[in-house]
């Protein structure tokens, strides 16, 4: 502080919000008696145009050097008066802003208190801001490539938005092809689109596309940097198949010593099996077969006849192949991870993994798929057509003992199956649900569809299915014993075939992803967007985004929406070409810092480093996000803060206790 | 080693369920595990007393607890499961409820009594297989029951709602302890579906229809018999047999774990009470004595 | 051919009907309930309840106190737990059970089945010796129902008795009932809708 402070201070009613409770004319001729104050206003609304106005003109002709503007949230509109006082000539960081709505006339009754509330943080803003100091915001470059996570339905449609947009787009998937859940379905609800018919082609544009490079069978391992400056190292797993040299012929496949296929093939969820050396569904992109190393001969023991090896006219088979890893550079980064299956097992009361012909709704999937272990057509273990078919909706969702969520899709899917189940059958379906939920567009006319096709929906929450009969015509059945609350009655329904509806869940390795890109998660583990509302696809870390399942439940539609979304905004961010980087770094006295190392385990974002000869702590300014828990930590109180330094912060206090 | 514990056999061990309590002293003997019974114990209140004041229902059962600690605090082993679940609801009502816990304790300080809530309350098939555990117990089994097909019966209250014995929906204690004696458990689809309790005395036409359930899916596995952990389901499994098997020669001998566990450590049948129940099992020659 | 109406006017349903039967511990549940109906699936005796306990749960959030009081369910229920343990909202519906068989037994109207008399006659055996004889309660409970079901159980009771498992001569009691009488006469009176 080099000069004496001339401070203006506006004081808004914002129409009824704060006039209504807090006597504003008082507080406005309080604030006049302050030291330091030149001026003092009272507004309708400061955010306004010509609130704005007043403000300018006030800086203009009375020469203020400092601004308080004692209304809303700063979440709302610092940014707004911020500019303001830009536009005035005055650097942005001598203004204040007091919260006196959310904080003080949206939450007290008592008008004479509201007001002495008013009165006494106008006065510690008063006081603060006299010690500002003027800052600069700082510009970084920004790397225009950006990276996808998950080659999913999601994953795919960002990558291709933004290579269309002429950005270079690196697609990493775990799996050894991209195509996620969605590959595996049959046909998508409400309209009974073949599923691989529509995701194919965008899978095809994938691989085609110049501005794409796809990395599968790789996982992102570690990401460093910072918002417009990410270094991601991506570690690519051994196909033990030179994926140039391949062109996808599969005699390798044909030729392997194995004759039969003799391993669970985890595309059709262990439901059919393949060999050692595999591509896991035909329409695969890449289509290059991998090698599982658990399952060859060659690998596990290195004595085989190499009968693909023999086969290969390309010479593409290469057992020394190693995990290697590539490191990239990006400007932001888009998380598509996707969801996996509520485990059924965990609910034994419906007999999964114990009673025969009990299915999940992602296995019966691949049952009704043309490409799956049945070819299209659901049968009994023995082979024989089911004639009645239960589904049972919620299963691990709504209930306090597994998930309290909804999975939103489940009673849509739900229905779908009901309606494919019989079309291939012919069997009677019955559907146990505990409400139906359909609000999507289209969706209560599919399951007016399926209450007109004769399907038997039942409401009530299936308490077991069991072997156990207590009747004749129960024998050799599964027995679903439930209460049909419509109709009023308790009913012992038997049945050939069950197909539990489970929910969505986060991947498995969802907390191992999240701490990798330092992302938070609600506590049912699902990604957290940075607002409910307003900001789904953002998060509190600047540059990554988040789309589809991973965030939480939701269908097609919506997953795709959320990676439209996601890519426009990770292009804004990229297009601009600049990062704005707030100037509230923290910054370490060396004449103070001990060298006790404290500070660098407290950082969130990791910003904080030790320079091993001065043996003091550095700050990395770009990643530092100026949370403040360093300046605490530190014991020496050698850390301080930008605009938020320990005198200012005190003055303030000091003036609202006054 | 010797280990101690504290006895409440509860009512109907005195009674219907006097095989019980002979087979399980006898069976704890052998396994060197003293039982003393808590010095003049009252009725844990069942269900019955719930269904008319609860605070009185908590009384009785704590008054015991009380004792129980008085008595040194050894754990207690409850046999019958109903008793063992009054017992256990009991103290966790009380450690819910502070006002609940005000009132019990004040009036048991009348009685000279002082309610701590630190007694211990266990079901001896938990005792068994926790304190001895099965390799132990298969050290001293002398008479595998082999090709004794047993359907185990667990009922209700040791595994709900406190799931402190086993897992509520998928309990396998009481088939490894099957195994421990050498016997083969069968597949048996209602290990703990209602045995009907007190309706089969109240509302006949209800609780008869529940035992049959049981005893039709245990002849349907092909039991040699039924294996019950709680008096009440013993009683109901066994003496309607004779009403609802009007028509057909078989009879189903119901047993306790406790004289399941006792035969394979050579005790005698008259030891474990196995001439009072109303239908024996046929065991080989060797087993019965 | 009568005229049976079904409809219920507000002014005829109790709102602190609700509160009272909550008041046990994870009573506050009572008010998640979604109407799934998986404890009346998995209840063994809701198929021959008047109301299921589902509707029971129904009832008392709405207020139907008669209804619910009046009904055969409330003392069909053996306190399995099952719908407990099942129940996705975790509704402690067995202790809601017991809650309603005592504020059906506080009402004349509502005792009159055979189950509350016996858990009277229960009651009352063990205040009188701190102990139930099962025999003697058996006799009395055989008795209520008739004698043509008395009769069918006399042969099975001569067994138990020769067995040694049916000692009606033998009056099962504590040293000192009165001691009993004394510490449970000591508690504050019959709480209405206290905890349990």
């Amino acid at each position: 502080m080099t000069e004496a402070p001339r401070t203006g201070v506006y004081v808004c009613d914002c129409g009824f919000n704060i006039l209504g409770t807090v006597d504003v004319p008082e507080v406005v001729r309080y604030a006049g008696t302050l030291e330091g104050v030149s001026i003092a206003r009272e507004y309708k609304f400061m955010c306004s145009d010509p609130g704005q106005q007043l403000i300018k003109k006030d800086v203009h002709e009375l020469g203020l050097n400092r601004l308080v503007v004692a209304s809303c949230s700063p979440w709302l509109h610092e940014r707004t008066f911020r500019k303001t006082a830009a536009d005035a000539g005055l650097n942005p960081f001598l203004f204040h802003m007091v919260n006196i709505r959310e904080g003080v006339s949206w939450v007290t009754a008592d008008k004479a208190a509201a007001t002495e509330k008013a009165k006494a943080l106008v006065r510690g803003g008063v006081r603060r801001v006299a010690l500002q100091e003027a800052l600069e915001v700082r510009r970084e470059p920004v790397n225009p490539d950006v990276l996808v996570l998950g080659g999913g339905i999601a994953g795919i449609h960002a990558a291709l938005t933004m290579a269309n947009a002429g950005k270079r787009v690196i697609l990493v998937e775990r799996e050894p092809s991209i195509g996620g859940n969605m590959a595996r379905f049959d046909k998508t609800f409400p309209t009974l689109d073949c599923s691989s018919c529509i995701l194919t082609p965008k899978m095809t544009e994938v691989k085609d596309h110049p501005n794409i490079t796809l990395y599968t069978y790789s996982e992102v391992v570690a990401v460093d940097g910072f918002v417009g400056n990410f270094e991601v190292t991506i570690e690519r797993k051994p196909r033990y198949v030179r994926e140039d040299l391949c062109t996808g012929c599969l005699k390798c496949v044909e030729e392997c010593v194995y004759r039969d296929a003799r391993f669970p093939n985890a595309f059709d969820l262990g439901l059919a099996k393949r060999k050692p050396v595999y591509v896991p569904f035909p329409q695969a992109v890449p289509l290059r077969p991998v090698i599982d190393p658990r399952d060859c001969l060659y690998l596990k023991f290195g004595k085989c006849k190499l009968t693909c090896v023999d086969a290969c006219e390309r010479d593409a088979i290469d057992f020394t192949m190693k995990a290697e890893q590539v490191k990239v550079q990006v400007g932001a980064i888009v998380v598509a991870t996707g969801f996996k299956t509520f485990d059924a097992r965990r609910k034994p009361q419906y007999g999964y993994g114990v009673l025969p012909n009990v299915y999940t709704s992602l296995e019966a999937e691949r049952l009704l798929s043309p490409t799956g272990p049945m070819e299209g057509v659901p049968r009994l273990k023995d082979g024989a057509l089911p004639k009645a078919v239960g589904i049972i909706h919620c299963v691990g969702s709504r209930d306090a003992n597994t998930n309290a969520y909804c999975s939103k899709v489940c009673c849509m899917y739900s229905l779908k199956l009901a309606h494919l189940v019989h079309e291939r059958t012919g069997a009677e379906v019955y559907n146990f649900y505990i409400d139906m939920r359909t609000p999507g567009k289209g969706y209560e006319e599919f399951y007016k569809k399926l209450l007109e096709e004769g399907a038997h929906l039942i409401r009530g929450r299936v308490a077991e299915v069991t072997n156990a009969a207590l009747s004749k015509g129960e024998r050799g059945k599964l027995v679903i014993r439930v209460e049909d609350t419509l109709a009023g009655f308790v009913r012992r329904i038997p049945v050939d075939m069950v197909i539990l509806s489970v929910g969505m869940e986060p991947q498995a390795d969802a907390q191992a992803v999240r701490r990798t890109l330092n992302l938070s998660c609600g506590s049912e583990g699902f990604f957290t967007e940075l607002h409910p509302k307003l900001a789904p696809v953002s998060t509190a870390t600047d540059g990554v985004f988040i789309a589809g399942a991973c965030q939480g439940p939701k269908d097609i539609p919506d997953s795709v929406a959320q990676a439209g979304a996601a890519a426009a905004e990770a292009l804004a961010l990229v297009d601009r070409g600049m990062v704005e980087v707030q100037p509230y770094a923290a910054l370490v006295d060396e004449t103070l810092c001990s060298g006790c190392k404290i500070c660098l385990g407290v950082c969130p974002y990791d910003a904080i480093g030790f320079d091993a000869e001065k043996k003091v702590a550095r700050i990395t300014e770009v990643k530092c996000k100026g949370c403040g828990v360093c300046v605490v930590a530190c014991p020496s109180a050698a850390i301080d803060q930008r605009h938020f330094r320990t005198q200012v912060i005190m003055e303030e206090v000091a003036g609202v206790l006054a | 080693m010797t280990r101690e514990y504290l006895y409440y056999p509860g009512c109907s061990l005195k009674g219907s369920g006097n095989p019980y309590d002979r087979s399980l002293r006898a069976v704890f003997g052998t396994l060197d595990l003293r039982l003393e019974e808590i010095a003049d114990w009252n009725c844990c209140g069942a269900t019955a007393y719930l269904s008319v004041d609860a605070d009185t229902a908590v009384a009785l059962a704590a008054r015991n607890l009380a004792l129980a600690e008085r008595q040194d605090g050894r754990d207690v082993v409850a046999p019958c499961s109903g008793c063992y679940l009054s017992l256990t609801k009991a103290k966790v009502s009380l450690e819910a409820d502070p006002a609940l816990r005000e009132r019990v304790t004040a009036a048991l300080k009348t009685g000279s009594l002082d309610y701590r809530g630190t007694a211990r309350i266990r079901h001896p098939l938990e005792v068994l297989m926790t304190d001895i555990g099965a390799p132990e117990i298969r050290k001293r089994v002398v008479r595998p029951l082999k090709g004794l097909r047993l359907a185990p019966y667990y009922g209700c209250a040791i595994l709900r709602p406190y799931e402190e014995v086993d897992d509520a929906h998928t309990p396998t204690v009481l088939e490894d302890l099957m195994r421990t004696a050498g016997a083969t458990p069968v597949d048996f689809p209602y290990k703990s579906r209602c045995c009907g309790g007190m309706l089969t005395s109240g509302v006949p036409g209800i609780g008869l229809r529940l035992v049959e359930i049981l005893l039709d899916a245990a002849a349907d596995s092909k039991a040699d018999a039924l294996v019950t952990t709680c008096p009440l389901c013993q009683y109901n499994l066994e003496v309607f047999q004779d009403r609802l098997r009007k028509d057909r020669p078989e009879r189903l001998p119901v047993l306790y774990f406790t004289q399941v566990l006792g035969l394979a450590l050579g005790l005698s049948e008259p030891a474990l009470g196995l001439d009072q129940l109303l239908w024996r099992p046929a065991l080989a020659v060797e087993v019965r004595r | 051919m009568g005229a049976e109406r079904t409809v219920k006017y507000e002014e005829e349903l109790d709102p602190t009907f609700a509160e009272t039967v909550a008041a046990v511990p994870g009573g506050e549940h009572l008010w998640d309930c979604i109407q799934c109906g998986t404890c009346s699936a998995t209840c063994p005796v809701s198929l021959y309840m008047d109301r299921t306990p589902r509707q029971i749960v129904g009832l008392v959030r709405a207020g139907f106190r008669d209804e619910v009081l009046g009904s055969r369910s409330i003392w069909l229920c053996t306190s399995c737990y099952a719908c407990t343990v099942e129940c996705p909202a975790k509704l402690p519906i067995t202790d809601f059970m017991f809650a309603l068989k005592r504020l059906a037994m506080e009402d004349a109207r509502y005792r009159h089945f055979v189950i509350p008399r016996i858990e009277e006659a229960f009651v009352k055996m063990v205040r009188a010796n701190g102990r139930l004889t099962e025999s003697r309660m058996g006799m009395k409970v055989a008795f209520r129902n008739g004698l043509r079901p008395l009769a069918s159980l006399v042969p099975v009771a001569w067994r138990l008795y020769r067995r040694g498992r049916l000692r009606p001569l033998h009056k099962e009691r504590m040293r000192d009932p009165a001691s009993l009488r004394a510490v449970l006469g000591a508690l504050p009176g019959k709480a209405k809708g206290a905890s349990m």
